[in-house]
C-alpha cells in the first residue's frame, strides 16, 4: 500500500502544478504593467473603467433576476411534482437536462430566429424586452442545477406530511409555499442560486449574440484590445467564482456541498 | 422533444371525466414550467431543426444536410470532434487518477474537501477568463514560456507549440474537464468498498486481478459515461475558444457564432443544419452518458 500512497501524492502534485501554475501565471502577468517593477496598475485601470462598472453591474443584475425567476419557476414545479404529480417527474427531469444537451449557442440561435422583431413575440425588438429574453435564457441554462438542488432538498423532507399538517392548521397555498416549503429547501435553493450566479456573471455566448452590454462580452473586448488588463480581469473573475462556490459550501454544508457542484452535471 | 412534452397531455382524453378533471387540474400546476420550457428551450430548438430541412422558400429539402458534407464544414466538425475527443479522453484519464488519489489514496483528511471544492470552482471557471489565464501563462510572453526560455534556454514556441492551436485549446479545455471528471467520479469511487479489495487480497488475488475482475467492471460505466459528458461539454463550448483563438481555429461553435453574427456561410438554412449537427453530436454523447449512468447506478445498487 506504500507505493499506492506515493502514487497518490505524485498524482496530486502534478494536478496541483497544472491547476495552480495558470493562476500564478495570470496573477504575475497582471502585475507587469509597469516596465521595471510589479504594480497593481492594471487593476486600478480596470476598476476605474466605467464600462467595467457598468457591465459588471448589468451582469450582477441579470444574475439576481435569473435567480429570482429561476426559484419562482423551479420551486413550485418541483413541489407540485413531489406532492401531486410524481408521474411527471421523468418528463420534467428530462426537460431540465436538455440545456446540457443543447449547446447555448444553438438555443440563442433559435431565439434570434423565433423572436426577431418581425415575429409573433418580438423579444429582440427593444432593449428591455431583450433583457427579459436574456434572463429567460439564463434561467434555461441554469435549469439543470437549479432543479437538481431544489429537488434533492425537497426529497429529503416529507413534503406530503408537511403540507397536510400546514393545511390542517388552516394555512393557504402561499403560506405553505413561503413559510413551510421554502425554509425547508433553503440550502438547496442557495446552492443552486450561487452556482447560477457564478455561471451567469461571466456568460459570453448568450449576451454577445443578443447584443447586450454584459460582463462576458466586455471581457472579450478587453482581451482583444489590451495587454495586461485581461489578466487582472481573469483574477477578478476567478475570485468571484471562488466566492460563489465558497458560499455554497457554507450554506449547503458537508457532505451536500461536495455533491452540489457534481449535481449540475447529472 | 416537443413530442415528449405532449405525451402527458395525451393521457387525459381517454380517462373518465372525474379523473379527467383531477388530471388536468394536476397538470395545470405544471403549466408555468411547461410553457417556459416550450418558449425558451423546446420551440427555439425545434424551429432550427425544422429550418435545417427547408430551403429559403420554406419547402422541404435535404440539400442543407447534403451541404454539411462539403469539405470546409466537414473540416470544422472534424477538428471540433478531435479537440473534444482529446480533451475528454485526457480529462477522463487524468481526472480518474486524481479522483483515485483523493478518494482511495489514503492522503491526509483535509485534501479531499479541498480538491473537491477547488474542482467545483475550476469546472465553472470556463469561458473568457480561462482563455486569458492560459494566454498569460503559455502565450508568447506568458510566465511559463519566459521562465522556460530564461532558465533552461528552451523555446516552447520553437517546437511548433502555439496556445492558439489544437493542443493549446485542448490544454486549456482540460482546466475545466479534469475537475468535472473528479466531481463526477468521486462518488463512484466511494462506491468501491474496501472489503472488495480485502476479499480479493485474502483470496490470493493480485492488484491486476482486482482491477480486471472487480474495480474496472464496476467503474467502467461511470468512467466511460463521464468521458461522453466531457465530450459534449467541450463540443458545445464557445467562449473559451473564441476568446483564445478569435477565429483562427475553425471549430463548429466558432463557425456557428460567425454564421449567427454575419451569415458567413451565405446560407441561413445551412446554418440551421450546422446547429442540427451539433445537437445530434452532443445529444448522442449525452444519451450515452445517461444510459451508462443508469447502468452504473444499477451496478451499485
Amino acid at each position: 500500500m506504500k507505493s499506492s500512497r506515493l502514487g497518490a501524492w505524485v498524482a496530486l502534485a502534478i494536478g496541483a502544478i497544472y491547476f495552480l501554475v495558470p493562476l500564478i501565471g495570470t496573477f504575475e502577468f497582471s502585475l507587469r504593467m509597469r516596465r521595471d517593477q510589479y504594480s497593481f496598475d492594471a487593476y486600478a485601470i480596470v476598476f476605474a473603467d466605467p464600462r467595467f462598472q457598468a457591465t459588471l453591474g448589468y451582469s450582477v443584475m441579470m444574475a439576481i433576476l435569473t435567480i429570482i425567476v429561476g426559484i419562482a419557476l423551479v420551486v413550485p414545479t418541483a413541489y407540485w411534482i413531489e406532492l401531486r404529480m410524481p408521474k411527471a417527474r421523468p418528463l420534467v427531469e428530462f426537460i431540465t437536462l436538455l440545456p446540457l444537451v443543447i449547446p447555448a449557442i444553438v438555443i440563442v440561435f433559435g431565439y434570434l430566429h423565433l423572436y426577431n422583431s418581425s415575429s409573433f413575440l418580438p423579444f429582440t425588438a427593444n432593449e428591455r424586452s431583450t433583457d427579459v429574453l436574456l434572463v429567460c435564457s439564463y434561467v434555461t441554462l441554469s435549469l439543470p442545477y437549479m432543479y437538481r438542488s431544489v429537488d434533492t432538498g425537497l426529497r429529503a423532507v416529507d413534503v406530503r406530511t408537511l403540507t397536510e399538517a400546514a393545511e390542517s392548521l388552516g394555512a393557504g397555498w402561499t403560506t405553505i409555499l413561503f413559510k413551510v416549503i421554502f425554509p425547508n429547501v433553503r440550502s438547496g435553493i442557495l446552492s443552486g442560486a450561487f452556482l447560477t450566479f457564478a455561471v451567469v456573471v461571466g456568460e459570453f455566448t448568450m449576451a454577445s449574440l443578443l447584443d447586450r452590454p454584459a460582463f462576458g462580452p466586455y471581457l472579450q473586448l478587453v482581451g482583444a484590445n489590451r495587454a495586461y488588463e485581461p489578466s487582472a480581469l481573469a483574477i477578478i473573475a476567478f475570485i468571484v467564482t471562488w466566492a460563489s462556490m465558497g458560499l455554497i459550501q457554507i450554506f449547503a454544508r458537508a457532505p451536500k456541498g461536495a455533491t452540489a457542484a457534481a449535481d449540475r452535471t447529472t | 422533444m416537443a413530442l415528449s412534452a405532449q405525451t402527458g397531455v395525451a393521457v387525459a382524453p381517454g380517462a373518465p371525466s372525474s379523473i379527467l378533471d383531477r388530471i388536468s387540474w394536476s397538470w395545470l400546476g405544471l403549466a408555468p414550467f411547461m410553457i417556459f420550457a416550450i418558449l425558451f428551450l423546446i420551440a427555439p430548438t425545434a424551429i432550427l431543426m425544422i429550418g435545417a430541412f427547408q430551403d429559403s422558400a420554406g419547402h422541404f429539402t435535404l440539400v442543407n444536410i447534403q451541404n454539411l458534407f462539403q469539405p470546409s464544414v466537414l473540416d470544422a466538425y472534424w477538428i471540433s470532434i478531435e479537440i473534444s475527443a482529446a480533451s475528454s479522453l485526457l480529462g477522463a484519464a487524468i481526472g480518474f487518477l486524481l479522483a483515485w488519489a483523493v478518494v482511495k489514496g489514503a492522503l491526509p483528511g483535509w485534501i479531499r474537501p479541498t480538491v473537491l471544492t477547488f474542482s467545483g470552482v475550476a469546472s465553472n471557471f470556463a469561458g473568457v477568463p480561462l482563455a486569458f489565464a492560459f494566454l498569460a501563462t503559455l502565450g508568447r510572453v506568458g510566465l511559463v514560456t519566459i521562465l522556460l526560455r530564461t532558465f533552461t534556454g528552451f523555446d516552447l514556441y520553437s517546437t511548433g507549440f502555439n496556445i492558439l492551436s489544437f493542443w493549446g485549446l485542448t490544454l486549456t479545455y482540460l482546466y475545466f474537464q479534469i475537475p468535472l471528471m473528479v466531481l463526477i467520479l468521486a462518488p463512484a469511487l466511494d462506491g468501491l468498498r474496501t472489503e472488495w479489495r480485502e476479499a480479493c487480497d485474502s483470496l490470493g488475488g493480485t492488484a491486476w486481478h482486482y482491477w480486471r475482475d472487480i474495480a474496472l467492471p464496476v467503474l467502467w460505466p461511470s468512467v466511460f459515461g463521464a468521458a461522453l459528458l466531457l465530450f459534449a461539454n467541450a463540443f458545445g463550448a464557445v467562449a473559451t475558444a473564441y476568446a483564445l483563438t478569435g477565429s483562427s481555429l475553425d471549430i463548429v461553435p466558432i463557425v456557428l457564432y460567425a454564421q449567427i453574427r454575419g451569415d458567413v456561410l451565405h446560407d441561413q438554412n445551412l446554418g440551421y443544419a450546422l446547429a442540427l449537427g451539433m445537437i445530434i453530436i452532443t445529444g448522442v454523447s449525452n444519451a450515452g452518458y445517461i444510459w451508462l449512468r443508469g447502468r452504473a447506478e444499477r451496478g451499485r445498487a
